[in-house]
């Protein structure tokens, strides 16, 4: 299933809880060096699927492969090639910078000769040089999600994965974010990130739109509004594609729904 | 296993416990504060007890049999009360918890050489001292009859006999039998069972609650090296508690150490390794704080307490129950610290004690990583 150009493969992706669907069998893939973007509302699947990708969820049904490594099989491995920020802040607050540094530097064994070179990396790239002994639960949103993703890539993981990682940060911040996603994609990372902000969609080289559970469009965001464009024939901006693109989906859905009952 | 990974844990765990100033101080200053509490309210000696005095006679033999009282240790005359109303006061107030009523013919019946009864009321809402108040009353009544007996066979045979047969008591291991000397070692064995338990119930709830436990789990990081890495610090605050404690049955209490003290910490360290866990585990399960350190309290404290044979002897306990004994590990804790503290005996006698403890440790600490999954539920 899986080729050297590709990072991430899922085919029919699927976890429900109960009788929730919360993915609905999505497939997709993302190729290597890649920064693919996950959109959709709140409540779609977006961390859903992302968890499943991480090993820190069990799929329901499906398959694919993270880093060449099965996501049924082999989450230990995967957990060892990959980065992971989760939605919320989840460094330890009581810790300062430097120590939460250490303690993913011990976690994942970077070796003694790389460590002090990895933690100016972190500190130089967070811009957190002053506050190296500040302790984690003082520092701003932006300084936050920036040592957040220090930590995670640390061990220089070949993908990684981005939950809202910009989720209420001032716009400055979201920009300089972006601009370090961009720095590691250009270092040959695998960037999945997810946003609900339509114009980050336009900073991704492939987007998905996940809605309800269900990826309802794939693409490069050029593509996608060239397609758009051909039905309106006014340029579109990425919200209005978005927004055309969820009430075309319940357009389709509601009848049957109508005829189930 | 990776051991870097257990030291990353430990390290971090660490700092938590030293940036949480009032946790930690409540890890050592509660051990401390229950031992003293505890060891000083939870006395079951019977000294002294408070007597009220109703002597009707006012003879020099009623006199005499008083002062048998009042010389003895075990009585404290406080009350002389001049009728009946007096006496029922005093033992309403508390003021005495025993009374000696002597009749007013007591002087004329004993010179006519006949069995003069002696009144003794003791306060029954305590039951245990009441019992103990009136065996004292016996012993010292008992001990003046026999003199008085005596007294009158030498005067009446002209020589001094002796009674043939007496009891010569000796007391092992707690000659004076002062309940402290068994209630602190048991103590220390309940006081840790909690203290352990509850000092790892938050560990893990806190990182599910405050959400690093996802980051966490995305590493490769393993359950063994979280759950060791986890142990160690608190493993370190047990041990000094336990120290502190045997200090203060040392220096505080006067309580004699007759055994080995390498014994004790080593039994002492087995045992905690096995609450510790018990703690984590109740974290691991509930993944709540509250929860956690509720469930912690409530399962430790009331079966170390009531069931652990450090105050109500096992022995003595319905057969049913003696059954449950046996899976409160803080039972052969209990018997273990008792043995080492005042019979001084060792792994010869005790070997079962101290491998049942390491059972509980090893199961305890299994049970916790089968229960623990890197994985999130919602």
């Amino acid at each position: 299933m899986n080729s050297p150009g590709t990072a991430v493969v899922v085919r029919d992706l699927e976890k429900r809880f109960g009788d929730f669907v919360a993915v609905n069998r999505v497939s997709f893939e993302v190729k290597r060096g890649e920064i693919f973007g996950f959109l959709g509302p709140n409540g779609a699947g977006k961390s859903t699927t992302i968890r499943m990708l991480c090993g820190i969820l069990i799929p329901s049904g499906g398959a694919g492969t993270v880093a060449g490594l099965d996501i049924l099989t082999r989450q230990e491995e995967i957990k060892a090639n990959i980065g992971y920020m989760s939605q919320k802040f989840s460094l330890y607050e009581d810790l300062t910078v430097e120590e939460n540094i250490d303690f993913y530097s011990g976690i994942y064994r970077i070796p003694a000769e790389k460590k002090q070179a990895r933690k100016e990396w972190v500190l130089q790239m967070a811009g957190l040089k002053e506050h190296l002994h500040s302790r984690t639960g003082t520092l701003s949103g932006g300084w936050k999600q920036r040592l957040s993703l220090g930590c995670a890539i640390l061990h220089e993981p070949p993908v990684i994965f981005l939950d809202e990682p910009t989720s209420g940060v001032d716009p400055i911040s979201r920009r300089q974010f972006w601009d370090l996603i961009y720095e590691l994609a250009g270092k040959g990372v695998t960037v999945f990130v997810t946003t609900h902000y339509m114009d980050e969609a336009e900073y991704c080289d492939r987007i998905a739109l996940i809605y309800r559970g269900e990826l309802i469009a794939m693409g490069a965001p050029a593509d996608l509004k060239t397609e758009k464009l051909r039905e309106d024939s006014i340029a579109p901006s990425m919200e209005d594609l978005f927004v055309s693109l969820i009430e075309a989906h319940d357009r389709d859905a509601r009848p049957q729904e109508e005829v189930r009952r | 296993m990776k051991l870097f990974r257990v030291r990353a844990i430990a390290r971090k765990e660490f700092i938590h416990i030293v940036r949480d100033p009032r946790s930690l101080g409540m890890a050592i200053a509660v051990p401390m504060l229950l031992l003293s509490l505890f060891g000083f309210a939870l006395t079951m000696d019977v000294d002294k007890v408070p007597l009220a005095v109703w002597d009707q006679s006012g003879t020099p033999d009623s006199r005499e049999l008083i002062a048998q009282f009042s010389g003895s240790r075990y009585f404290n005359i406080r009350v002389q009360a001049r009728n009946y109303r007096e006496v029922v006061r005093a033992i309403d107030s508390r003021e005495a918890l025993a009374a000696l009523i002597v009749p007013a013919d007591f002087a004329d019946r004993m010179g006519a050489g006949q069995v003069v009864p002696v009144q003794a009321i003791v306060d029954g809402s305590d039951a245990n001292t009441a019992t103990i108040a009136m065996g004292y009353a016996r012993v010292v009544t008992f001990a003046y009859s026999q003199q008085l007996a005596l007294r009158e066979v030498q005067r009446v045979g002209g020589a001094a006999i002796n009674l043939p047969v007496e009891v010569r008591p000796r007391v092992w291991y707690n000659g004076d039998m002062e309940s402290k000397n068994y209630i602190i070692p048991g103590l220390i064995a309940v006081i840790m069972m909690v203290i352990a338990a509850l000092l790892t119930s938050l560990t893990v709830a806190r990182e599910w609650e405050r959400g690093t436990m996802e980051q966490l789990i995305s590493t490769p990081v393993r359950g063994p090296e979280l759950i060791l890495g986890k142990l160690l610090p608190y493993f370190a605050i047990g041990m000094l508690d336990v120290l502190l404690a045997v200090l203060m049955g040392e220096f505080f209490f006067d309580v004699p150490l007759r055994g080995n003290v390498g014994l004790l910490f080593a039994v002492s360290a087995i045992f905690l390794s096995g609450a510790l866990t018990l703690g984590m585990l109740i974290s691991i399960v509930t993944k709540s704080q509250l929860l956690a350190s509720q469930l912690a309290m409530v399962l430790t404290f009331l079966p170390a307490f009531l069931l652990s044979g450090f105050m109500y002897d096992i022995g003595n306990m319905p057969k049913f129950i003696q059954g449950i004994t046996y899976l409160i590990p803080a039972r052969y804790f209990v018997a273990l610290l008792k043995g080492i503290y005042l019979k001084g005996i060792g792994l010869e006698i005790l070997g079962m004690e101290a491998l049942l403890l390491v059972v509980f440790g090893a199961l305890v600490m299994v049970v916790a990583n089968l229960k623990y999954r890197k994985k999130v539920t919602v």
